[in-house]
């Protein structure tokens, strides 16, 4: 383990945007989000950025072939290009996992290069949440927020950072970093971890679960009566989709240049009611079976196919930012049982 | 004066709906937390005593609701309206989209509503919300009590709230209050006073963080098209997303000419707004026009009136005119 005094972070972060792009949570009038480190912008303490890092890899809009028309001919041209390595700093517990859920599905065959571009040449540095929010239940989901995954993971106490390489990617960062920093104990970080583990203890919901969900369990929750009341006042905006961390279902369209045509995707949401209109109509008509979709997504229908892993990962931007406050936390309180009485 | 408490608004929802006057109230619920209020329909007295729920954190405006629900029963069913959310109720009126006979209204004093987003800016770990009308106590996980004035935590359209009367009601509980004189239009003459490129990089930047998720336009009480001609895909402006920052504005800035005359300004749209933009002031710059062209125009006032940019007389302004005065 390395650390390093915390008035030399603009030391470090100087030395890693010479390796590559370093993008890190800055704080701005209208929330956390990520920029590209320049000189005289500082890390923010901020728990979650606005809009999630799942923009790295899978960007709102993206293009991705186009076509050119001269005459009777039609050019294809592929607009992919090798992405230059990036590093991505401060990324919470919950988010780190995010990738993942997201893994699971662009990098399963049939393999997405443009995702597997970006990912394979980004680089995660983590950080441990030292406050967790009211609103934090990455618990139920089995994260840790003390021990974040990523390919470096830090810890950041009053006076220091400490840095954990936990991959060769993050281990070539660290030794490019070497000379600012110096070799450590565990004795601080483990402190901290302790101090997090006591804090997570006290959240409001701390006793959250889950297990009533999971692989399986359509039959148990499809027709639940409870879907009517919970989506009763949703207005069907993306919200909740487009600031979750794991949403990944996107629409591919046609923009008209007029002399061609650019093709690209872009983030779609399961509340839309043009969501996977086909020839026949929309396969969704009301804003319950919708509503209902987004949810058995996240805690039936993703687990089934993925090994019973949760397409949740507790980080609480639904419950900040839904224009009605319904969210994930009421939906499992509502449907989950006897557990989460 | 009486206070008027949650449990006033609760016995007289039972009441209402024993009598057989409604057969459900849409009211808000409450939540996880103080402030993560939603809005519901409840349909029986222990529903209501239950979960309802009447604090600081009631900002949802229920008139659009309106449309839907009354759709759904020929059985009234019971609303608590804010002031300001009575003027989106006479405009929804005004262009007929319920029927006024099947909605019963209780009129709610408000006192401002207070903004989850500044709270967030005050406090971590949000345990608990007091509010002892000057400031407000705020229990956190991390830093004790935090005692924060009361007027820091209103939204925009609360500190420059137009109205404490209600133009629409069956029935008020409380006193009724004054239209007010407030400093609404301020923003939006500050921004009018810059050059042109000032402007364009003013709204540049705040409108390259929309995320397209159309939340303001979901919650807008203006907007009820049964199809949106950005949810439609044979308008050929159907996206779901902006091919590039141009298109961003574009959807904006249709969006408010759509509403102009008929914006009551009730502020749901930076309310809801998660990359707190403040759409607002486009709608104040519509309205601050239509004052100052046509003399003054408060949408949603009363139910019936026509708003001066549809309704032709003799003394209107010459177009050129608003286009000169635009190039001041």
């Amino acid at each position: 383990m390395r650390k390093i005094s915390i008035d030399k972070l603009d030391l470090l972060f100087a030395e890693i945007a010479k390796t590559a792009k370093l993008y890190l949570p800055v704080d701005t009038a209208a929330g956390a989000k990520y920029e590209e480190w320049a000189e005289g912008k500082t890390l923010s303490n901020a728990l979650n950025t606005v809009r999630s890092p799942k923009d790295f890899f899978f960007p709102q809009t993206e293009n991705l072939v186009d076509f050119k028309m001269e005459g009777k001919t039609i050019e294809i041209i592929d607009t992919r290009e090798e992405c230059e390595d990036f590093v991505i700093f401060g990324v919470r517990a919950c988010d780190v996992k995010s990738f993942e859920v997201l893994d699971r599905v662009f990098l399963a065959e049939p393999v997405d290069t443009y995702y597997k571009n970006r990912r394979d040449h980004g680089v995660i540095v983590s950080m441990a949440c030292t406050r967790p929010a009211e609103t934090c239940f990455c618990k139920t989901f089995g994260i840790d927020a003390a021990a974040p995954e990523g390919d470096i993971v830090c810890h950041k106490t009053a006076d220091a950072l400490y840095l954990d390489a936990k991959t060769e990617k993050g281990e070539a960062i660290l030794s490019a970093v070497s000379a600012l920093t110096e070799d450590t104990d565990t004795t601080a970080v483990d402190e901290q971890k302790k101090l997090i583990a006591e804090r997570l203890e006290k959240l409001p919901l701390k006793d959250l679960s889950a297990s009533d969900f999971g692989a399986g369990k359509t039959d148990e929750f499809f027709n639940a009566p409870e879907w009517k009341e919970l989506s009763e006042t949703c207005l069907g905006c993306g919200t909740c989709t487009f600031v979750c961390p794991t949403c990944q279902c996107y629409d591919i369209k046609d923009f008209n240049t007029g002399h061609g045509v650019k093709r690209f995707r872009c983030w779609d949401s399961c509340m839309y009611s043009d969501f996977t209109r086909m020839a026949h109509g929309n396969s969704r008509n009301s804003q319950l079976e919708r509503f209902r979709q987004r949810f058995m997504h996240k805690l039936v229908y993703y687990p089934t196919n993925n090994d019973g892993l949760y397409s949740c990962v507790g980080c609480g931007r639904c419950i900040s930012k839904c224009p009605i406050n319904m969210n994930i936390v009421k939906v499992m309180k509502k449907l989950g049982g006897k557990k989460n009485g | 004066m009486q206070e008027i408490t949650r449990d006033i608004l609760v016995n007289r929802a039972c009441e209402l709906l024993s009598n057989g006057t409604v057969d459900r109230v849409l009211g808000w619920k409450a939540g996880e937390f103080a402030y993560d209020v939603t809005p519901a329909l409840f349909r029986s007295c222990e529903e209501l005593t239950e979960g309802f729920v009447w604090n600081d954190f009631c900002g949802a405006n229920f008139s659009k609701y309106l449309v839907k629900e009354t759709g759904k029963s020929e059985a009234k069913v019971l609303v608590f309206l804010k002031s300001c959310d009575t003027y989106s109720f006479n405009q929804l009126l005004t262009e007929h989209r319920f029927d006024r006979e099947k909605v019963y209204v209780i009129g709610v004093p408000c006192n401002g509503m207070l903004d989850p987003k500044l709270l967030k800016d005050k406090a971590e770990g949000i345990l608990s919300v007091t509010d002892n009308g000057k400031t407000v106590e705020i229990e956190t996980l991390y830093d004790g009590t935090v005692t924060v004035d009361r007027a820091e935590l209103l939204p925009d359209r609360c500190v420059n709230c137009k109205s404490k009367k209600h133009v629409a009601y069956d029935e008020l509980l409380g006193e009724d209050g004054e239209t007010v004189e407030s400093a609404r239009f301020d923003e939006v003459a500050r921004l009018e006073k810059m050059s042109a490129d000032e402007r364009f990089e003013f709204w540049q930047n705040e409108l390259s963080r929309c995320i397209r998720c159309n939340a303001c336009r979901d919650v807008c009480p203006a907007c009820t098209c049964e199809k949106c001609v950005f949810d439609n895909p044979n308008s050929a402006l159907e996206n779901k997303a902006p091919a590039n920052e141009f298109e961003e504005k574009m959807f904006h800035i249709i969006r408010a000419f759509h509403v102009a005359g008929r914006c009551t300004d009730c502020g749901e749209c930076s309310r809801v707004c998660p990359q707190s933009i403040p759409l607002h002031l486009l709608n104040r710059k519509f309205i601050k026009d239509i004052d100052s062209f046509y003399g003054d125009y408060q949408a949603g006032a009363e139910v019936g009136s026509r708003a001066p940019i549809v309704n032709y007389t003799t003394e209107d302004l010459e177009p050129s005119e608003a286009v000169e005065r635009g190039d001041e």
